[in-house]
């Protein structure tokens, strides 16, 4: 196994893992993990409730430390070209915020200090509100939308503050199923524009059917990376 | 009519009412900017907890025998409010309840520290007048008035500046720390705004007002409107106007002038609650 990481470091990826050990106070949830990710890459995460999976993107985003190994970044991605979907926010009940506020705040790690966004950052945010079939509901109370609304709002977000990778903790989580295709067919023309998608999905059939590499977090702490050459 | 004018006229003509009205208003502008943020956040109760750990420090200065005690108090007030207001979303001990625990701790601990090494007779009196405030908003000088205006344009500046990130922190701080965006420092600047602007305003109108002052107007703004935007455009009009109208009625009806602020804040309260049921139905 070693080996293999140590070849594999040698070339340029995106994110290499090596024996990632995750956990809460001691207890050990993810144990000597250690897999990467290339440019332009769809990984697809799936694993049984419990095995770990936000917690591993929660560390890749660097909300969380590991216990142990470590997590390289390849030179050339920064910290502000990542775009994030989280499974949930603790967002209160009563927030006053609009569908267009929350999507604009994607868009802030654009901007630096600078204090206001700018016409070509705004025209991002409402071509993705478009995208995602929310532009009629910008003006709308985000917290008074139903929840796969709410979703699209949050994706929206996060493909505003995506330039190189997107991280998606189970998108389409509430979605109908059209909406789930839609959502699919968005996500793969992203990657095939070139940006770099990982994705936490229990939704074996689709993710198959679009991903490019699957990480399949099992229970039994043993992980392994099925690779699925398609061309 | 007349009479009235004519006694706001007279009323007027005392320096003491002009500076209680410039800075009554301007706190208020402060607060409410403020307020948003931290009614959001679940810190509503900051000026109320803040005032004990004041008290806390001051019982300690007194203890020390320190002549100007003001030299503890405010950094460690300060202090306080940073790591209160900097433990974030995911401290395990939520915003709310770590404000009652530091609030409850330093009133009893400060309490306990006077009786034992204190020799002042008046303990009762002491312990008032740091929990409602040294001075009242009718014993202002120029020099607060002058504290209170840069404070102000000092919010003012940071809210403008700083605006799209607040609205950032205060809705969702790991995305913002997940896409690269420097969460924390944000979070410091905001928290040390906030800190400054309780413990002066504390010290200039007392904790009992700042603390309606960060509630009420945001609280009252929410009822009606649903965006960030207009919640905060609101709020401050809602504080201003209510801190004046306040001070106004307080001089003719000869009240007292926090409370009677406070009474104006809880009415305007009553009717955006009012106008938000109105809204909601029709
Ligand atoms: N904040 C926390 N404190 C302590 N333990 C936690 C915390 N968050 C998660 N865990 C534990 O870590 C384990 C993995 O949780 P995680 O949320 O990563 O699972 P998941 O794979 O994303 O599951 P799901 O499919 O339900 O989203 C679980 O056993 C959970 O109990
Ligand atoms: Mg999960």
């Amino acid at each position: 196994m070693p080996e293999t990481i140590q070849e594999t470091l040698n070339t340029e990826a995106l994110i290499s893992c090596q024996n990632l050990t995750l956990g809460y106070e001691g207890k050990i949830v993810i144990n000597d993990l250690s897999f990467i990710v290339n440019h332009g890459d769809y990984l697809c995460i799936t694993g049984q409730n419990g095995s770990g999976k936000s917690t591993l993107m929660k560390t890749l985003l660097g909300l969380k430390t590991p216990m142990s190994g470590q997590i390289i970044w390849g030179n050339g991605i920064k910290a502000t070209e990542i775009g994030y979907l989280p499974q949930q926010t603790q967002i209160q009940k009563d927030f006053p915020a609009t569908v267009r506020e929350v999507v604009y705040s994607g868009l802030i790690n654009r901007t630096g200090l600078r204090p206001f966004y700018t016409i070509a950052e705004k025209a991002i945010a409402e071509k993705n509100m478009r995208k995602l079939g929310i532009g009629s509901l910008a003006g709308r109370c985000y917290r008074e939308l139903s929840g796969g609304q709410q979703q699209r709002a949050l994706l929206a977000r996060a493909l505003c503050a995506t330039r190189k990778i997107l991280l998606l903790d189970e998108p389409v989580a509430g979605l109908d199923p059209q909406a789930t295709l839609e959502l699919y067919t968005i996500i793969k023309t992203l990657n095939d524009e070139g940006i770099t998608i990982i994705m936490i999905s229990h939704d074996i059939d689709n993710s198959v059917s679009f991903a490019s590499n699957v990480l399949d977090i099992g229970a039994q702490q043993s992980t392994d990376i099925m690779k699925q050459n398609k061309e | 009519m007349h009479e009235i004018i004519d006694k706001l006229v007279l009323y007027f003509q005392f320096p003491f009412v002009r500076y209680a009205m410039i800075t009554g208003t301007l706190i208020a502008l402060c607060s409410s900017l403020l307020g948003v943020t931290l009614v959001l956040k679940r810190f509503s109760f900051i000026g109320d907890g803040l005032s004990h750990v004041a008290f806390g420090a001051i019982a300690i200065a007194t203890a020390m025998n320190l002549t100007n005690n003001l030299f503890l108090v405010l950094p460690v007030t300060i202090i306080c409010a940073i790591i209160l207001l900097c433990s974030g979303q995911n401290s395990k001990i939520k915003g709310d309840a770590a404000l009652a625990m530091l609030s409850v701790g330093t009133l009893a601990i400060g309490y306990l520290i006077l009786n034992v090494f204190s020799s002042s007779s008046n303990l009762a009196g002491d312990v008032c007048t740091t929990l409602f405030g040294s001075t009242s908003i009718l014993t202002l000088s120029m020099t607060d008035v002058w504290l209170s205006g840069i404070l102000s344009a000092l919010v003012v500046v940071v809210f403008l500046v700083f605006y799209h990130k607040i609205f950032a922190i205060t809705f969702d701080e790991d995305f913002m720390t997940a896409t690269g965006v420097k969460s924390k420092a944000y979070n410091l600047i905001l928290a040390t705004t906030i800190a400054i602007v309780i413990v002066v305003a504390m010290n200039l109108v007392g904790a009992l007002l700042i603390s309606a002052l960060v509630i009420f107007p945001a609280l009252s703004a929410m009822r009606v409107f649903k965006s960030f935007r207009a919640v905060t455009i609101c709020s401050v009009f809602v504080s201003v106007i209510c801190a004046a109208l306040g001070i106004l009625i307080s001089i003719l009806a000869g009240t007292p002038v926090g409370s009677t602020i406070v009474a104006v804040d809880i009415a305007g309260f009553l009717l955006f609650s009012l106008v938000g049921k109105i809204i909601s139905r029709g």
